[in-house]
């Protein structure tokens, strides 16, 4: 939901890519009007129509005349490429300085890393070790 | 698109040895929510009746509409000012009050008004002398929300109004502001529950303006920084230091500074946390050392070097 660490029109910018994303939008979709937006996270509508201008602008959306906007073709490739190009610095960067702070060695780090990508229940149970988000 | 509806230059008001306007300038644009915020005593409602024409400057001059108020109808009818205690005569009901407002506000919407007493459940035929506080808020708020007046002012709308009921009157505010856009200013203390309405945020302190800015241009425009004190130090040197508190050998620092990406993973890889600041501390802090009685002379960036070398 909406915080205080960023201008709100990036927050609802990022809300919808997430949506893209995770294919909950799918490509060719309509996406909710700018006043549906703001009445459900209860922001300013100008403040809501800046977050989707922002992905008009990126074509990640489009508008059609008279209807409303609608997820571009492709759109989820690029979400997709542009945040896999941040996922080191916003991710790993974050991981490796929690896991100093604690620490955890590389190779244990990594050998984490593959139990959760597998699913498996952290080690030891009870104590779960969480990265700095 | 956006013009001006209210052009203030250089507005000062003094009441004998108190000025209660310093020199203040404003230009508030044409459908956009405004929040009026600051200390009790720091100038709203003195600046908010000298817009609506209901006092005078001692010096400086407002265009409302592009006009004078004083004394004109054209400006004045399309303009709605909701005082925190406002007057009625002794014998009125707040039917009564929604049927002078009906005569007085050209786009008063009668249907709206109807189902904004339902919502509030407001006993519209006992007298206004008789309602409880949070029931006096609700006829204005009502008679502010109903007159879809081209500019309305709320100084603070919510006094004894309880949580749901101000919800109910932010709620309503922005579904009707969506329908019916119009320049809304809302001066009030609970600067959380309205950050997110906001446009644009005008802080007065001492009658002066303090901060005039977009309410998006402020979020992130400052962050706590919280680790061992040494580090913490170190990675907020030659910044501008708003606040600074120290628990043990933790310090936090909130600094006046919009942190670049370079600048996160700079303070992450110093084990440090990076916090975001509300609207509600930024205002805090702002004013706080914008008092006098905290000033160094020399100004702020004394103190800053001050305190970062405490």
């Amino acid at each position: 939901m909406i915080d205080d660490s960023r201008p709100i029109f990036l927050q609802i910018a990022g809300l919808i890519e997430n949506e893209i994303v995770d294919g909950t939008l799918a490509e060719e979709t309509q996406i909710p009007s700018t006043n549906e937006f703001a009445a459900f996270h209860r922001i300013n509508p100008a403040t809501a129509a800046k977050g989707v201008n922002v992905l008009v602008e990126d074509g990640i959306l489009y508008k059609k005349r008279g209807i409303g906007m609608f997820v571009s073709t492709g759109a989820r490739a690029a979400l997709v490429a542009r945040r896999t190009q941040e996922f080191f610095e916003q991710y790993v960067r974050p991981l490796v300085a929690e896991a100093r702070k604690l620490g955890i060695p590389a190779d244990e780090l990594s050998r984490m890393i593959i139990r959760g990508a597998d699913g498996a229940p952290a080690e030891g149970g009870n104590r779960e070790r969480s990265a700095a988000s | 698109m956006n013009g001006a509806v209210v052009e203030a230059r250089n507005l000062t008001k003094r009441y004998r040895d108190v000025l209660a306007l310093d020199d203040v300038s404003i230009r508030l644009s044409a459908d956009r929510i405004y929040g009026l915020l600051g200390r009790n005593g720091a100038g709203k409602t003195t600046l908010m009746s000298v817009l609506t024409a209901q006092a005078f400057a001692t010096s400086g001059d407002a265009l409302v509409f592009g006009e004078e108020a004083y004394e004109n109808d054209r400006v004045l009818s399309r303009v709605c000012f909701i005082r925190e205690s406002q007057k009625y005569p002794d014998d009125f009901t707040a039917f009564h009050a929604f049927k002078a407002a009906r005569l007085l506000f050209r786009n008063w919407d009668q249907a709206f008004a109807e189902r904004l007493i339902g919502d509030f459940g407001l006993p519209v035929k006992r007298r206004i002398k008789k309602l409880s506080r949070g029931q006096l808020s609700a006829v204005g708020v009502i008679i502010g929300l109903a007159s879809r007046a081209e500019l309305t002012f709320f100084d603070e709308p919510y006094l004894g109004l309880d949580a749901v009921a101000r919800q109910l009157f932010y709620d309503r505010l922005l579904e009707d502001f969506t329908d019916s856009p119009r320049t809304v200013v809302l001066s009030s203390h609970l600067i959380d529950e309205v950050a997110n309405l906001l446009d644009h945020v005008i802080v007065i302190d001492q009658g002066r303006i303090l901060i005039d800015a977009e309410s998006d241009a402020l979020r992130g425009s400052a962050a706590t920084v919280v680790g061992p004190a040494p580090k913490v130090n170190e990675f907020v040197t030659g910044m501008k230091v708003l606040h600074r508190e120290a628990l043990g050998p933790l310090a936090s620092v909130t600094v006046d500074e919009t942190l670049s990406a370079a600048q996160r993973t700079g303070a992450a890889r110093l084990g440090l946390e990076v916090a975001p600041v509300s609207l509600q501390q930024l205002v805090i802090r702002k004013t706080l050392i914008n008092h006098p009685s905290r000033r160094v002379p020399g100004g702020d960036a004394e103190l800053d070097s001050m305190e970062a070398t405490r």
